[in-house]
Formats: C-alpha cells, structure tokens, sequence
C-alpha cells in the first residue's frame, strides 16, 4: 500500500548508519521479515526514483495523540552511501515521506525442528532483525554478523536482547573474530549435527559463500538480495537476478522486487 | 459546475480520457490494480512485446541521472503466447482500451506479430516500436531512417486491420521526416517520443554504469525535447499525436496538448507514484473546470505563437 507517514525519530546508530522509525497504518503489521519499503526521499524530483530499504522492525505504542489511542510504526536502518541516503539523514522528527511497503517475498520460517542460522553483513542485519524476533519464539536462533570493521556490526546488542546467540567476525579484528564471518560459520555447522537452516543477508560475494556452503553441508538456505530498482512492484523488469535455469536461449530472469528480494539459495545462478 | 468532456478518440479508439500510460513502465497493467483504478485512465499500454520470449540484457539496466532515468532493459518480455495465455485475461477483466506495443528484429517479425494480434478481440489497437535494430541487416535501427520505418509501418498495416499507432524515436535528425514516412505508410495516429539515448559512466570503475553501456534516458529531463518534436510534428502532419516524455503532473500533461498532442502517456512517472496516471487524469479535468474549459479537444494544439 502507499501511505504518507511522518519521521517518528532518526539516529545515527554506528558513524554513517542510522535507524528511523517512522508512522505506519495497523496493515503494516502483516509485513513478514524480508519485505521492503520504497520510500519517496523527496517531494521534488531529485532524487528522482524511491529507494529501497528492507524493514528493520514494526510494532505499535501508545499514544494519546491518535484516535485509536496507539500508533503503528515501521523502522529502516541505513547506510548513508549517496545522494537519497544523505537526504535520508538529514531528516528530523515531524517531517514527512512517502512510502510504500510492504513489497516483495518475505523469509520462509521453514520447518519446526530446525535450528535456525542468521548471516549477515553491514545493513543485511537490518531483515535479519525482524526475522530473528519472530523466530526466538519458538526457536533458537544463531547470528553470525560480519562486516569490515566493529563499526559495521549493527545492533548485535538488540540481537543479544531477544535471546540470539551471537558470533562476530571483522576483517580489521576490531571486533569477534579476524577475517570471514562465512568461516566461522563453517566451522560451526562443520561441528553441529542437528538440523539447520540458513538466512543470509549482506554483500553479493558474502551471499555466493553462503550459497556455496550451504550447498556443500546440504543445508536449505535462504538469501535476501539487492539490486537497483525503479519501481519496486515487477513493472519495469530493471532489478532481475539469473535464476537457476538460465541461458541465452532459455532466459530465467527473476525480479528481486517482486520474486524476491528473498530467493532459496538453490533458486539462483550464482556465477 | 458541469463535467468538462475530457474524451478524445485516437485512430477510432475511444478513450474516456487522454491519459495513457506508456509501454514498459506500467508492466501488464496487473503490477498496478493494488494502487489505482484502472478504468480512470484513458488506455493502457502493454510492455513492448516479440513473437518469441526475449531475455534482455544484463544488469546493471537502470541507473538515476539528474532528473531522470536510463534503461537498458533490452525489451525483455514474455512473448506474444504467453501474453495471451497469462496477462490478456486479467486485462480483459478492465472495461479500459487495450493498446498492445509490438516490436521485431525482423521486418518479417514486425509483419507476423501484427497478423497474430489482429485476431484478439481484446485489443484495441496497436502501437508500434520502431526504435529496434534490424538484425538481419547489420542492426540499423528501423526507426532512424525513413525507408525502413515505411517498410514497417507498411507491413504492419497490410497485416492487422487494428488502428494503428507508431511510436517515433527521438534519437534522428529530422523528426518530421520520420513522422511524415510513417503517416505515408499507414500509421493513423502517431507517439513521441521514446527514450533519448545516453550514457553514465562510474569514474572510480572506470566503467559505464549500464552492461549495456548505453541506455534510454526517460523522465523530467527530458520533457523539453519530446515538447519541442509533438510541437513541430504537429504543424507537419495531419494525424493525432499522443505526447510523451517526462510527464508527472497535469501541468505537464496540459504542455503537450497545447503543443498540439491529442492524448499523452506517463511513463517513468509511473515508477514514482504508481497511481501518477489516475492523478494526472483527474488533475487535468480540476484544471479545465477551473478555467472553464468545455471539452479538452480544445486546447489540442492551441499554442499562442
Ligand atoms: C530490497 C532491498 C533492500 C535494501 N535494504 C537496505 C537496508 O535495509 N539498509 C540500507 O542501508 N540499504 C538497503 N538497500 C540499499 C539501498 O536501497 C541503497 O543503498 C540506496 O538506494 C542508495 O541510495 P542513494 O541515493 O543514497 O545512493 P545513490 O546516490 O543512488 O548511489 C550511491 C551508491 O549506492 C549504490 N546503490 C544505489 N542504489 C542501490 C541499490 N538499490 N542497491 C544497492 N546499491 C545501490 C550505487 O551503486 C552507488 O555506488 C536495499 C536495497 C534493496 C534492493
Ligand atoms: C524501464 C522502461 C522500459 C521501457 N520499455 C519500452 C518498451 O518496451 N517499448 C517502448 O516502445 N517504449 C518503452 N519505454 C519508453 C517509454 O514508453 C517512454 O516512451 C519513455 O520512457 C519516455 O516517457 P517518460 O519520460 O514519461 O518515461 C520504456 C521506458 C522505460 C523507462
Ligand atoms: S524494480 Fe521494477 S521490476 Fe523490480
């Protein structure tokens, strides 16, 4: 749906990345972990398109202010990186965007008696956060983040408040452990016999490695991809991903708006 | 206050109002049911379709440029089988007018597609892209030389008795050259403009954004072009125009028909606000009671210069 809502707050979290909440209609509550929004930075035409931005959390406060006495909320979390996200950051509390969510497929909650694996890297934790505060209900849940440095590793102590058992790697050491958090993992699940199931979010190359050792420890795994998008609802087709099955003379493009962002891992061509 | 007549007729279509949206930013019409009303727009036009599915390009296909957009999409779409099969009956579900979009590599494919639309009582008109590289003959773009734009036009109106719509290219020298050779072949009501062609380039890469390296550039930026060619094509040929380019607000929408336009299309306006086409409708309907304007017909080409 598209609605007007209005910044509730906007705070730089970690240097360059921020979380905003901002006002909702209730419907906004059947989102599913994985979903995105397409906000409207501007009234005016620069920037021109909606940018995306996977939905961090959801929820409801009180609020004398409303007629039903509660207020429905969204949050984003992200990285400044250009133009919209640098507009993004200026905004403050009262001011006004246009949005529309929730779009795309969501994270299939899979089976009951899995244990369920988080990767994740920089704004990829953003999904993952709503995801894991649904699974901690009946689930345990394990995060593995990863980033370049300590300040790319989002909100683990919001990961650590539901409940999620954490582990944390870094290129620079400045936090968990040196090097690929897609190693630590494979160790783990290398150690583990139970059954598992994997949701990643992050850079491409950290999603192919994920893919790959899902793959390799045949381990159902679920990605939730990025692309550059236009429209956001499959009418403009520039946001494709290959699927598995493509070729030249069999073309398998998939939209990541639309038949995504949230694709199985063996659903895609990953070369 | 009485209503003002906002219906114009384009090639013997009837349209409630003169407001379309263009092909390929308003997908199969379905993408957007959730967030207007379809039958408040004049017309829908489908995404450009071929006799066989077409894969496209690679990605990068879409990248901002100030005020606007370029697409490389490469005319992926799911063919005219699967058209029929999967999109034209939810479209047939839609009391609005059907305009399919049609394009070949071939002249031969230009000619066969029209003859298998011709037999779809659902669709109300065609318009036809020739702004494609022929492949056959070295890849020059029909649309850029007037013969081979005749070829088509010709062919496609020996094979399909459907009103007739061909969409011009910016991208020639002399636009009312082409306007003029299609008119001669048969085109009873004639679009522009299509994309411009442009480029971007990421310095740190050293490389164009596109795969494709070069794309359409669509949106704002591009409205005083696409004003320039409805206004001159106007005062050349005798058919109605539709207008397109860069159109976002009734305001721009009322530009062209002044310039001389009977209808107009949104396009990537669509992608901004996916209920852009249902509010430029309604918006210039406001703009004629407020003025006191009777019927829309008009202010077609009603230019003062
Ligand atoms: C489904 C989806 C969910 C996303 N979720 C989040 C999120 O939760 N948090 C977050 O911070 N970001 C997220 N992104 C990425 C975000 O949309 C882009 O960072 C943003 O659009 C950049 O806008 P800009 O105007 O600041 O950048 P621009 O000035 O347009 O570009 C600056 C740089 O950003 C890159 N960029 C631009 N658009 C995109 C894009 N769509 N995807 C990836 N890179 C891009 C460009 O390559 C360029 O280098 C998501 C993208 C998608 C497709
Ligand atoms: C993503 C995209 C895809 C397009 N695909 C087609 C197409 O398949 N056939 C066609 O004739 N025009 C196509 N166009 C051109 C538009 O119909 C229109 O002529 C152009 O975008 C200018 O209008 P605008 O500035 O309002 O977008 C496409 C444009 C965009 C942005
Ligand atoms: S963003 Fe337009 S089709 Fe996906």
């Amino acid at each position: 749906m598209q609605f007007q809502s209005q910044v509730l707050s906007n705070i730089e979290v970690s240097p360059g990345y921020y979380r905003m909440r901002m006002t909702a209609p209730p419907a906004v509550l059947e989102a599913a972990a994985g979903q995105f929004v397409m906000v409207k930075v501007s009234r005016a035409i620069d920037p021109l398109l909606r940018r995306p931005f996977g939905i961090y959390d959801m929820g409801v406060f009180v609020t004398p202010y409303t007629d039903s006495g509660t207020q429905t909320f969204l949050e984003i979390l992200y990285k400044v990186v250009g133009h919209g996200t640098g507009m993004l950051a200026d905004m403050h509390q009262g001011d006004s965007l246009d949005i529309i969510a929730p779009l795309g497929k969501g994270f299939d909650h899979g089976a009951e008696d899995e244990e369920k694996i988080l990767v994740g890297g920089g704004v990829g934790l953003a999904p993952l956060y709503l995801l894991a505060k649904e699974l901690v209900k009946t689930h345990r849940v394990r995060l593995f983040a990863g980033g370049r440095s300590k300040e790319d590793v989002l909100c683990i102590t919001e990961f650590e408040r539901l409940g999620v058992e954490t582990y944390v790697a870094t290129d620079d050491g400045t936090l968990g452990d040196r090097g690929l958090v897609t190693q630590v993992m494979l160790k783990y699940l290398a150690a583990s016999r139970t059954p598992k199931r994997l949701f990643a979010c992050g850079p491409f190359p950290m999603l192919r490695a994920v893919a790959g050792i899902a793959e390799e420890m045949q381990v159902e795994c679920q990605v939730s991809l990025e692309a550059y998008m236009a429209c956001g609802m499959g009418a403009c087709l520039g946001c494709v991903v290959k699927g598995v099955n493509h070729s030249a003379e069999t073309p398998d493009y998939r939209c990541v708006c639309k038949d995504g962002p949230v694709f199985e891992s063996t659903d895609l061509s990953w070369e | 206050m009485t209503k003002p007549n906002m219906s114009v007729e384009i090639a013997g279509i009837k349209m409630r109002n003169p407001v379309m949206t263009a092909s390929g930013t308003f997908g199969y019409g379905r993408e957007f049911a959730d967030y207007m009303d379809l039958e408040s727009i004049g017309a829908i036009i489908t995404k450009g379709l071929s006799l066989r599915p077409k894969a496209g390009n690679n990605t990068p296909r879409i990248v901002e440029t100030p005020g606007g957009m370029l697409n490389a999409i490469g005319l992926q779409n799911v063919g005219i089988d699967a058209f029929i099969t999967t999109k034209l009956p939810f479209l047939r579900t839609v009391d609005t007018p059907v305009i399919v979009n049609l394009y070949g590599n071939s002249l031969e494919e230009y000619g066969e597609l029209a003859a298998r639309i011709d037999d779809l009582a659902e669709v109300s008109g065609v318009e036809v892209n020739i702004s494609c590289p022929n492949v056959k003959q070295g890849g020059i773009v029909f649309g850029t030389d007037p013969a081979a734009a005749a070829q088509v036009v010709g062919l496609v109106r020996k094979s399909t008795s459907k009103p007739l719509i061909v969409k011009l290219s910016p991208n020639v020298t002399d636009v009312v050259a082409m306007a003029r050779a299609c008119v001669d072949a048969g085109a009873e009501a004639l679009s522009l403009i299509n994309t411009l062609t442009g480029m971007a380039i990421d310095i740190n890469s050293r490389r164009p954004v596109l795969a494709n390296i070069t794309g359409g550039l669509s949106g704002p930026a591009i409205k005083p072009v696409a004003l320039r060619m409805v206004w001159q094509v106007s005062r050349a040929v005798k058919v109605p125009l539709i207008g397109i380019g860069g159109i976002m607000s009734a305001t721009d929408a009322l530009e062209f028909i002044l310039a001389g336009a009977t209808a107009v299309q949104v396009g990537t306006a669509n992608f901004l606000n996916p209920a852009a086409a249902e509010e430029i409708a309604a918006g210039m309907e406001s703009w004629l009671v407020e003025k006191g304007v009777k019927e829309i017909g008009e202010l077609v080409g009603a230019l003062k210069c």
